[in-house]
């Protein structure tokens, strides 16, 4: 790939991209040529989807530059295509063939079966996009793309919704337009895939380049340990032991639910930090959705403090025990338009009633000793909740969890958008939450906090709990292979 | 101390935010009519409109707590009209002849209507909630439907006729009937009892909403269910209950107004109450969407809705036209909450 050969097709120099205070990007370069799929490898968090958003000009780089020579054209993980329009309607979206205002619907049509047959996608283009299955949608996603000529392509997780002759055939269809001269950036964590598929791989770390290698030359575990690497910059509190004790609190007994979590079992100990790894996708969140009561439960027991659970909802949960951080904070955890002290007492506001009527001095004062305990930085207990950073809400949801007096508390992502001084903050408190006899199940994408704060670890992939780390073997590598189910 | 100070202006800054905008227009109105008509500020004029919003008004109180969890009841004019037609006609066939447990037969009949009444509206909230909440169906559609099923019952119950107190003047209905309408008639401190029923209601329902768990279970419902449920809230139980509450009130305002008017009329009893009801809460600063409303801003909005329809008369504005006035107040006080 030396310069003046072929111009390339996307030039990247210098990138830099954050949210608030997390940087995501952090100088990023490279650049691609015609004719060339490049597999773009990373940890959850690494950078990957950013970078894909900054060349698609979903985003605005901070600083550096993006050139892409001709037209690009992106996959995304969750398809845009339209369930209640046709197939060729969604190819032509936007760019529908027209005379004197009339839609051309014939010759779309004759158009988009072309498109098809090109994609290896034997679907009418009559038919409704609501009646296809996933393999489908992306073949038609992948349409449009031949349909605005694009030179580049950007596939993010691309297979993590296919079986292996979809993605046989996905392969083929990628292979095809190299031929033409196109180029392909596949974002995967399926680390054989990439090394099959690409013939250049870049491995992307907390927003850094890593490594930027011919396909040939690194090998699945290379790639793993690259993506991993070492960070020191995070201090945890020090390891609790593996088992601390005998009682056992939680326990999950062949747990399924619909397709995305398959046979689960586990038990947690009384006091214990149980780790819960795996890629996006593998079922975590799902599992623990399926614990708390939000997701119907498909099969299996689940017993909480010596009693089986036979029709949870989250209410009930709630009052057996049983505490939830959602990963989503936005959407599954605060009122932003509710105070501090409101968000804070919402799951527990029996405690603050007498006579059936809210005292509010003493939800106020309440929120004030979490305030103080949390290190939640706001003005008062009556300020609105959407007003303070991610890492001061995030805090608020772990007071309200902690203000029902659980058993067992599980933390989905408890990280996740928040800034480094509060992670560390966070952490502490899991610890001391474990010490004073809670057991908390760590649910993350992060293997540093995962191995930075567990003794055992549990791993997912594809809705399965694929193997139990503890001691020395919960390190970076053990966990990764796990995950992607690279032996 | 300051800090305690601070807290607490900012929470009366905070509930003025809510309910200020609402009250400031209906000022604004009242200094408006009260300067164009001499008759506008007489007491009798004032009462008299008191008592002619108080029976939308009375929904529209149950109509708040239906929106800001996050639902609509559009059944409400028909269910008023079931309620009013079930309880009359119940007076009429089961008024007992003999005295029963020491009150006399007209008492007994009282207060079966009234119970009927009120039963009739419960009834009516448990078969909305059942279906928004068991059925799964969307509150516009399931209350759409029952809309339809209120008013039909009500039709056939009644011939598609007026049932009416005064046709039936033999024992024992006759004292039950008039009785009947002396409540409806009926002044407590100089206001009559539909008007003071609405003070009484806005208050205890606005204590409800503001001070106790399940009022904040209702915001936190209709500010987001799944952050509700997750926070272990019954979010079911909580929005099927804002179902019976505005039943409950629509059966005590339909007792009120037989009892005012002396008559149902199957056609036309209730008929667009439930566009006041929902325009009334809208004015009093609720969210569509749910999560946000208070009682008092309800009231303001009711009052708003009802002083306008009075002056546009006292103008001389055509009837016609009053409707036109009334959209356009809905949309602009929208519009000022937006902006605000």
């Amino acid at each position: 790939m030396t310069a003046g050969e072929t111009s390339p097709v996307l030039e990247i120099r210098d990138l830099t991209k954050s949210f608030g205070p997390v940087s995501v990007l952090k100088g990023v370069t490279f650049s691609l040529g015609p004719g060339v799929i490049l597999g773009l490898a990373g940890e959850n968090g690494a950078g990957k989807s950013t970078l894909a958003k900054c060349i698609s000009s979903q985003y605005r780089p901070d600083s550096g530059t993006i050139r892409v020579n001709g037209s690009c054209f992106t996959v995304p993980q969750e398809f845009t295509l339209i369930p209640t329009l046709r197939v060729y309607e969604n190819i032509f979206l936007g760019r529908e063939l027209s005379r004197y205002g009339f839609l051309k619907k014939k010759a779309m049509i004759l158009r988009a079966q072309a498109l098809l047959n090109k994609v290896g996608c034997t679907v009418p283009p009559r038919k409704m996009v609501s009646d296809l299955n996933v393999a489908e949608k992306q073949k038609i996603e992948i349409a449009k793309a031949f349909l605005d000529r694009s030179k580049l392509l950007i596939l993010d997780e691309p297979t993590t919704v296919l079986n292996r002759m979809e993605t046989e055939t996905l392969f083929q269809i990628l292979r095809e337009f190299r031929e033409q001269g196109g180029s392909v950036i596949y974002i995967s964590h399926k680390l054989e895939e990439v090394r099959t598929i690409c013939d250049r791989i870049v491995v992307l770390r907390d927003g850094v380049l890593v490594a930027d290698e011919a396909s040939g030359d690194l090998s699945a575990e290379e790639i793993a340990r690259r993506m991993v690497g070492r960070n020191l910059t995070r201090i945890f509190p020090p390891k609790r032991p593996a088992d601390p004790g005998t009682d056992e609190v939680l326990r999950c007994e062949n747990v399924s639910s619909g397709r995305e979590v398959l046979d689960v079992s586990f038990s947690l100990k009384k006091g214990e930090i149980l780790g819960l790894a795996g890629l996006a996708g593998a079922g975590r969140t799902e599992l623990a959705e399926t614990i708390c009561g939000f997701r119907r439960r498909s099969g299996g027991r689940i017993v909480l403090n010596g009693t089986a659970i036979t029709r949870p909802t989250p209410d009930r949960m709630l009052r057996a025990g049983l505490s939830y951080l959602p990963e989503d904070r936005q959407r599954t955890a605060i009122l932003p338009d509710f105070t501090l002290a409101d968000n804070l007492t919402l799951s527990s506001l029996s405690r603050y009633t007498s006579w059936g009527f809210i005292r509010e001095k003493r939800c106020r004062e309440a929120a004030a000793r979490y305030m103080e305990r949390f290190r939640i930085r706001a003005a008062s207990p009556d300020e609105r909740l959407g007003n303070l950073s991610g890492g001061n809400q995030q805090k608020t949801v772990i007071a309200r969890g902690l203000d029902s007096s659980p058993s067992v508390f599980i933390f989905d992502e408890p990280t996740r958008g928040v800034d480094v001084g509060a992670r560390g903050e966070i952490y502490e408190f899991i610890h001391a939450l474990a010490e004073s006899g809670v057991s908390c199940l760590f649910i993350s994408s992060d293997l540093e906090e995962i191995i930075g704060c567990c003794a055992r670890v549990l791993v997912m992939r594809e809705g399965r709990i694929r193997g139990e780390l503890s001691g020395d073997d919960v390190n970076e590598e053990r966990i990764m292979f796990l995950a992607t189910g690279v032996k | 101390m300051t800090e305690v100070k601070t807290m607490k202006s900012e929470r009366i800054r905070r509930i003025l935010s809510y309910v200020g905008g609402p009250y400031m227009a209906l000022a604004v109105l009242f200094l408006v009519c009260a300067c164009s008509s001499d008759v506008f500020l007489k007491p009798d004029n004032l009462l008299n409109i008191l008592r002619q919003v108080s029976y939308s008004g009375l929904i529209a109180l149950g109509m708040t707590f239906v929106i800001v969890s996050g639902g609509i009841d559009l059944s409400v004019g028909s269910l008023f009209a079931l309620c009013g037609v079930c309880s009359l006609l119940s007076i009429r066939n089961f008024t007992p002849v003999q005295p029963v447990a020491g009150m006399s037969p007209e008492l007994c009949g009282l207060l079966l209507g009234g119970a009927v009444c009120v039963l009739t509206g419960v009834i009516g909230g448990l078969l909305n909630g059942s279906a928004v909440v068991f059925g799964r169906v969307p509150p516009f559609i399931a209350t759409l439907g029952t809309y339809s099923i209120f008013r039909s019952l009500a039709l056939y119950l009644a011939d598609s006729g007026t049932v009416s107190t005064e046709n039936y003047t033999s024992e024992p209905f006759r004292p039950a009937n008039e009785l009947l309408t002396k409540i409806g008639e009926c002044e407590v401190f100089g206001m009559s009892l539909p008007g003071l029923m609405l003070i009484v209601l806005t208050v205890v329902l606005g204590v409800l909403l503001a001070r106790t768990a399940f009022g904040r279970h209702v915001c936190a419902v209709g500010s987001s269910e799944r952050v509700a449920r997750f926070a272990g809230i019954r979010t079911g139980q909580v929005r099927f209950l804002t179902y019976v509450i505005i039943g409950l009130c629509v059966g005590v305002s339909a007792f009120l107004a037989a009892g005012r008017l002396g008559s149902v009329s199957s056609t036309n009893a209730g008929l667009f109450y439930e566009l006041d009801a929902i325009a009334a809460v809208i004015i009093g600063g609720a969210s569509m969407s749910g999560g946000r409303g208070t009682l008092a801003g309800t009231l303001a909005g009711v009052l708003i809705l009802g002083i306008l329809s009075n002056i546009l008369d006292m103008w001389g504005v055509a009837a016609t036209l009053q409707g036109l006035v009334k959209g356009l107040v809905i949309i602009v006080s929208v519009l000022i909450q937006k902006k605000g």
